[in-house]
């Protein structure tokens, strides 16, 4: 059991860092895909040498930082395999079916362009060259949906149903599946963001060249362009990320309690601004304080959750003891944790019973338990909570550095139409904007900490603990692998920064 | 139906691992570059095949993700039980993935030889080991599956493998190396006719190219033989109509003649193969030979996927729980999902001629010295 729970860690270990690693490199590539596109567009337009430098100069910066999340992907892909084995079986036939149609679909079509737009310059035509360059985003937008969908699946798994002869989970309605609600906010949140993020980095680098008083009207046309789609970008992912919200007080009322240290909710919820958590506190223990400081925004989870100022938002301890209540304030009974694990554990019992005589009775009583199913590995209702700090404090620093950037781009479109003489005589000015780079990229990274540290102790919500989820391996193995893709990333990222840095140095001084 | 859609479904499978095996010319060229007479030389190489890298990589990754959803099965039980395998094996294409953007910048930080190393462990290790991982397929592997594990809370785990090695012993089967170098030198031959198809450089380079396809075939030609041999002597594990299964002494030949179309196309892309590299070693018309050969490969392994997973073959069997062995019948995804897959399925024809125009487009002219040394380049 021990080296079961060690297999465990360290497979999530494995796969947190593959994941993390790929999503430094996936939005930057989402968005400078889309950046570059518009800026060859405008070249197309008006023919400049500048507009082709500027295109040029961005395009190649894209194709370094193309590569590693490329290098990073086929990783995670695989690693439903090699880590996640028993899910793969369990889930596979639902799971699977969009990571292939990303290959056949997304990465084909990138792939091939993606040749184009950087050998294809002298060997076709201009509009073949951008037409080519758009399908390369496009391959890279449609890539991010299809993982997307596969990942919100598994935070709320619908389209299915359990097959107990086969004793995996089939599909049932494709398109459930592929245009969930959750989905869908899923992919317009993570994409927009990707747009925010390649905005700040251009705007950012963009900065550089105007501190050191290079390149003026290279760096100032590149601030408009990527703080035009970085602005929309973040007031998309602000709008969605609304969506996503309401979507996680539906689905998944864990997670949205977990992200706000809420341990008993009430009408009118209120949405901390900012908090310490106390340690201290755990489940079923009301009389601890769950903060040890905390400043609120009355009514603002209700609002958030629910988009009502008054609807009652439960707490992890509500959420154990089975307590909502309705619009009117009248509580509303759901089934409790210890049910629910009881009730699990009859799904087991009835599956182990179908498997061994092909009991009819068995099977009834399998369909009446089975959304209970994944409940029945654990023991106790505390084991069923996810780590509350990690996801809280997650939650508030992406919201707050999210808030953040809307002002940022708005201040830098402001300076580059109506000021631009301030970049280059108020070096303060760049700096913040280099500085928001390493800001903006742990905001992203602190989206992903939310989405997947708050679905615990699940891999499929409510169907599959992670610790069911794993490979036949030994702990030690995991541990090699784990240290070996460390190292081997790490190598590769020291080279990225370090050809991208001297990259950026070198053009900006060309004249 | 759902037999239909199995079947269905497999021949996608053998027509995506064929061109993953015809794409290893990419793998086949890498492993040539360290031993070219100068810089430029390996310049003329790397920016030849590196402008197919994608192609190859994402070859890969579709195969992986085709197999998912159709044979979720296998995808778990081989991924998950031949670990080290498969990560050796996902390891050297992550460093394929960087090498050729990385290799000549500058602030590269460790040079461009360290990358041009990791571009060889790709060439060689890459197909080395994609030809031990198919090789399990054909000669079998220790694992069990047991689905009802999966209420054993202490350990939920349906298939096991049952050597503690978890795929290296894989890697040190004869029969399994004996296939990986026959991929290894076939993908050398492609390499050396395909780049002769595209360069218009020195003489030099013209005889050196030359002599690579000729002792790369002469060694493929006489690995090939051998497994053939081997092949063909092995067992089979087969399915019953019951669903148990049982070994069959030459199963193989059994395959063949109770399926004559299987060996018709083997047959067929032999002698292709073996017309492109007699075209190529012996005159100058390697756009023939490339063709010849591309297609030849393609249907030598798309027929060996028919041999091994067709006619009720487990295409992955058990060696220490013969039972346990996988077929397409009982590894397969259910019928709604192969359903919706095959829909899909319908837009490869758009896929591949989207593909194949964007190459005709990109290799219309022979590639100099300076697009293989200039600005945009490799």
């Amino acid at each position: 059991m021990n080296d079961l729970i060690s297999v465990v860690d360290w497979s999530r270990w494995q796969f947190a860092l593959t994941a993390m690693y790929h999503w430094l490199f996936v939005p930057l590539t989402l968005g400078l895909s889309v950046i570059v596109a518009v800026m060859e567009s405008i070249y197309l337009r008006r023919r400049t040498e500048q507009w082709l430098r500027i295109t040029k100069f961005w395009m190649m910066l894209f194709g370094i930082n193309f590569v590693c999340g490329v290098a990073t992907g086929i990783i995670l892909e695989f690693e439903f395999g090699t880590n996640w084995s028993n899910y793969s079986w369990f889930v596979g036939d639902i799971f699977g079916a969009p990571l292939a149609i990303e290959g056949l679909l997304a990465f084909f079509l990138e792939s091939t362009f993606v040749v184009v737009m950087f050998f294809g310059w002298n060997r076709v035509s201009p509009r073949f060259h951008l037409a080519s360059t758009w399908l390369t985003a496009l391959g890279a937008t449609i890539s991010a949906l299809w993982i997307l969908v596969a990942n919100a699946w598994m935070q709320y798994p619908t389209g299915m149903t359990f097959n107990p002869d086969t004793m995996r989970n089939e599909m049932t309605d494709f398109w459930s599946v592929a245009l969930s609600p959750v989905a869908i906010n899923k992919f317009s949140h993570a994409v927009m963001s990707g747009w925010a993020l390649a905005g700040v980095f251009v705007v950012g680098v963009s900065a550089w060249m105007l501190s050191h008083k290079r390149r003026r009207e290279f760096a100032l046309k590149s601030i408009k362009v990527g703080g035009w789609i970085g602005l929309a970008g973040i007031l998309l992912t602000a709008w969605t990320g609304d969506g996503s919200a309401v979507e996680v007080a539906r689905t998944q009322p864990m997670k949205l309690a977990a992200m706000e240290g809420l341990w008993r909710g009430q009408q009118g919820q209120e949405i901390l601004a900012f908090g310490i958590l106390n340690p201290a506190k755990s489940a079923g223990h009301d009389s601890v304080s769950p903060y040890l400081l905390k400043v609120g925004i009355p009514k603002g989870l209700s609002l958030l959750a629910r988009h009502d100022l008054n609807a009652f938002v439960p707490g992890i301890d509500d959420i154990i003891d089975g307590v909502d209540r309705d619009a009117d304030g009248n509580v509303v009974n759901t089934i409790n944790y210890a049910t629910r694990i009881e009730r699990g554990k009859a799904a087991q019992q009835a599956l182990r019973d179908y498997s061994e005589t092909g009991s009819i009775e068995a099977l009834s009583e399998l369909k009446q338990n089975y959304s209970c199913f994944g409940y029945g590995y654990y023991d106790s209702p505390e084991e069923l909570v996810p780590p509350v700090g990690l996801t809280f404090y997650s939650f508030h620093l992406m919201v707050t550095i999210g808030a953040y950037l809307i002002a940022f781009f708005i201040a830098v479109l402001l300076l580059a139409y109506k000021a631009p003489n301030w970049f280059t005589s108020r070096p303060w000015i760049n700096w913040v904007c280099i500085l928001s780079i390493p800001l903006v990229w742990i905001c992203s990274q602190c989206g992903w900490i939310i989405a997947e540290v708050g679905r615990q102790p699940w891999v499929i919500q409510n169907l599959m603990p992670t610790r069911a989820a794993i490979s036949a391996i030994e702990a030690s193995s995991v541990r090699l692998t784990f240290w070996l893709f460390a190292a081997t990333f790490t190598v590769l990222l020291v080279a990225e920064i370090s050809i991208m840095l001297r990259q950026i140095k070198r053009k900006s001084l060309e004249s | 139906m759902i037999t239909d859609l199995q079947n269905y479904w497999w021949l996608l499978i053998s027509v995506l691992g064929a061109l993953l095996v015809f794409m290893l010319f990419v793998q086949g060229g890498q492993s040539m570059i360290l031993c070219t007479r100068n810089e430029k030389m390996r310049q003329m190489i790397v920016n030849t095949i590196g402008r197919k890298w994608e192609l190859s990589f994402t070859m890969l990754t579709v195969f992986g993700g085709a197999f998912f959803a159709s044979f979720p099965l296998f995808y778990s039980t081989s991924f998950g039980g031949a670990y080290w395998l498969w990560m050796l094996i996902l390891i050297t294409y992550v460093l394929q993935a960087v090498s050729y953007e990385f290799r000549r910048k500058s602030g590269n930080v460790y040079g461009t030889m360290f990358y041009d190393v990791l571009l060889v462990i790709n060439g060689v290790g890459g197909c080395v080991l994609l030809g031990v991982a198919v090789g399990t397929m054909i000669f079998g592997a220790e694992f069990s599956v047991t689905k009802g594990n999966l209420l054993n809370a202490s350990q939920p785990i349906i298939s096991t493998w049952d050597n503690p090695l978890h795929g290296l012993e894989a890697i040190a089967s004869w029969r399994n190396l004996l296939l990986g170098f026959v991929v290894l030198f076939l993908a050398r031959t492609q390499a050396g006719i395909y780049i002769l198809n595209r360069v218009a450089y020195s003489r030099d380079f013209y005889h050196f190219m030359k002599r690579r396809v000729i002792v790369n075939s002469c060694i493929f030609v006489v690995l090939f033989l051998t497994i053939v041999v081997v092949l063909l002597t092995s067992p089979t594990y087969h399915a019953l109509s019951s669903g148990a299964i049982e070994v069959r002494a030459y199963g193989f030949i059994d395959n063949i003649s109770e399926c004559p179309l299987i060996p018709g196309v083997m047959l067929l892309g032999v002698v292709l193969v073996l017309a492109g590299i007699m075209r190529a070693a012996t005159g100058k018309r390697f756009r023939f030979a490339t063709w010849s050969v591309g297609i030849g490969t393609v249907l030598v392994v798309m027929s060996l996927f028919w041999l091994i997973g067709y006619n009720d073959t487990a295409y992955y069997p058990s060696l220490t729980s013969p039972q346990s062995s996988l077929t397409i019948r009982n590894s397969s995804s259910s019928e709604f999902t192969l359903k919706v897959m095959s829909w899909v399925s319908v837009i490869v024809p758009f896929v591949l001629f989207y593909i194949a125009y964007v190459w005709r487009r990109m290799d219309k002219h022979h590639l100099k010295i300076e697009d293989a040394t200039g600005d945009h380049s490799y």
